[in-house]
Formats: C-alpha cells, sequence, structure tokens
C-alpha cells in the first residue's frame, strides 16, 4: 500500500477515535442530566435529542460515521476494530476526567493490552481483500 | 436489562459493521471531506445494504443511549465491544479478508484488554 493512502488511514483512524471520544463522552454527560428514564418509548429518545449535550454528542457520532465509512473503504474490518479500539482507553480517560469514574490498577494494564494488540495489528497490511489487490 | 441492551447494541453493530465494509470496499476510496461527506450521504439511500446498515446502527445506537445513561461510560463502551470476536470472525469467513496469526494475536489481546477495561 502506497505511503500516502496509509497516512490517510492513519488519519482517519485519529479523527475517528477522537469524534467518537468525545461524542461518547456528550452523550453520556447529557443523558445522565436528563429528569427522565429512557425506555422503550421513542419520545423520550426524541426528547433527550433537544438536550445541547446529547445534540451535540449525536452531532459528533453522525460524523464519525462517515469518517468510519471513508477508513473502510480503505481499510479490512479486521484491521480497523482493533486499530480504533485505543477508543476504549480514550472513553476510560475522558470518563475519569470529566464524569469522575473510578479507573483502577486493572483498566490501565487494559489500555496497556489495547496498545500492544493495536502495535501489532498496525504492523500487518491494512487492506488484504480482493477489491484493494485489484487496485 | 443492562446485558440485553449490550446484547441489542453488540448484534446491531456487527451487522451494520459488516454490511458497511463489504458496500464501502465496492464503493472504492471514499474521503471525509465535504464534497466527500455528500457523496458518503448520497451513497447511503441510493446502496440498499448501507441503508439496511443504518437500520441496524440506529437499533445500535438507541440501545447504547439507555445503556450509557444507567451505566459508567468506562462501563458501556468497552461492553459495547463484545462484538470484536463475532465481527473478525465474520470478516474472515463472509469478506474474506486475510486473518493471519499476528492480526489474530493483536486482535486477542485488544480483547484481552477490553475485557480488563469492563471489570
Amino acid at each position: 500500500m502506497d505511503q500516502p493512502r496509509t497516512a490517510r488511514t492513519y488519519l482517519l483512524v485519529l479523527l475517528f477515535i477522537g469524534l467518537r471520544g468525545f461524542g461518547n463522552l456528550l452523550l453520556a454527560f447529557g443523558t445522565k442530566h436528563l429528569p427522565a428514564v429512557l425506555g422503550v418509548h421513542p419520545a423520550a429518545y426524541l426528547q433527550a435529542m433537544l438536550d445541547p449535550a446529547v445534540a451535540a454528542g449525536i452531532a459528533m457520532l453522525i460524523f464519525s460515521l462517515f469518517t468510519r465509512m471513508a477508513l473502510l473503504s480503505l481499510a479490512d474490518l479486521s484491521f480497523v476494530l482493533p486499530v480504533t479500539a485505543v477508543g476504549y482507553v480514550l472513553a476510560a480517560i475522558l470518563g475519569k476526567v470529566f464524569l469522575h469514574e473510578e479507573v483502577t490498577a486493572v483498566r490501565w494494564l487494559a489500555a496497556f493490552l489495547i496498545f500492544a494488540g493495536v502495535a501489532v495489528v498496525g504492523s500487518t497490511p491494512q487492506n488484504t481483500t480482493k477489491e484493494a489487490r485489484a487496485e | 436489562m443492562k446485558w440485553l441492551l449490550v446484547a441489542i447494541t453488540v448484534v446491531a453493530t456487527a451487522l451494520s459493521d459488516l454490511l458497511q465494509s463489504y458496500e464501502l470496499k465496492r464503493a472504492g476510496e471514499q474521503s471525509v471531506s465535504a464534497r466527500g461527506i455528500a457523496r458518503l450521504a448520497a451513497m447511503v439511500v441510493r446502496r440498499r445494504y448501507l441503508i439496511l446498515s443504518i437500520v441496524c446502527l440506529a437499533f445500535s445506537f438507541f440501545a447504547f443511549m439507555a445503556l450509557v445513561q444507567s451505566q459508567p461510560l468506562s462501563f458501556a463502551v468497552p461492553a459495547s465491544a463484545a462484538s470484536f470476536i463475532l465481527e473478525t470472525i465474520a470478516a474472515k469467513l463472509l469478506l474474506h479478508e486475510q486473518v493471519g496469526p499476528r492480526r489474530a494475536a493483536g486482535t486477542l489481546l485488544v480483547l484481552g484488554g477490553i475485557v480488563l477495561l469492563a471489570r
């Protein structure tokens, strides 16, 4: 795979991780401050979307969806999944910093495993399907 | 209720990802410039697998929204990643991606991390 394409892939990975991380943070922050519990009634979800934090979170998640679609047009699903898993570490960090959630030593060990796994997967070819080889 | 929401999120996410990956590989390289996003949005309404993937994504999103309201973010996000194994196996079997020993080992390390993170 050529260098510019590889750079584009990793740029999209970073953009996706940031958008998804902060989008989920805003969604969590917004929904936790809602007066009603979200159940099975669609109206409660529509009402929730009027909350500014929830709306901003959804906007970021929609943009992250397009970013991920662009990413999937460049790289394998089995490459994208583990590489974007750094986002789970980011979720734990954002949860600790902004929502004051507890992050234990076990969670830091988890973060190390995720980084190690991402490094290993990152050293494999990004795209291995017939469509990519035909280019 | 907590695990039902996790299950809905996981299955719907896996289906959505597989459909998106299949259709976008066929569509060719996409970008996220203003024109690229417009092109992607137009593609979503034209291609039936992408429409179906968005429907699955909507189910996954609303289940996740209810999950994140009642559970810590640091549980909800990693728990929803249980789709990893399902999706990696499906990527190999259905999308014919080459999941060699190195990629499999890396994926298992990530999965181990996610399991620990969810504890």
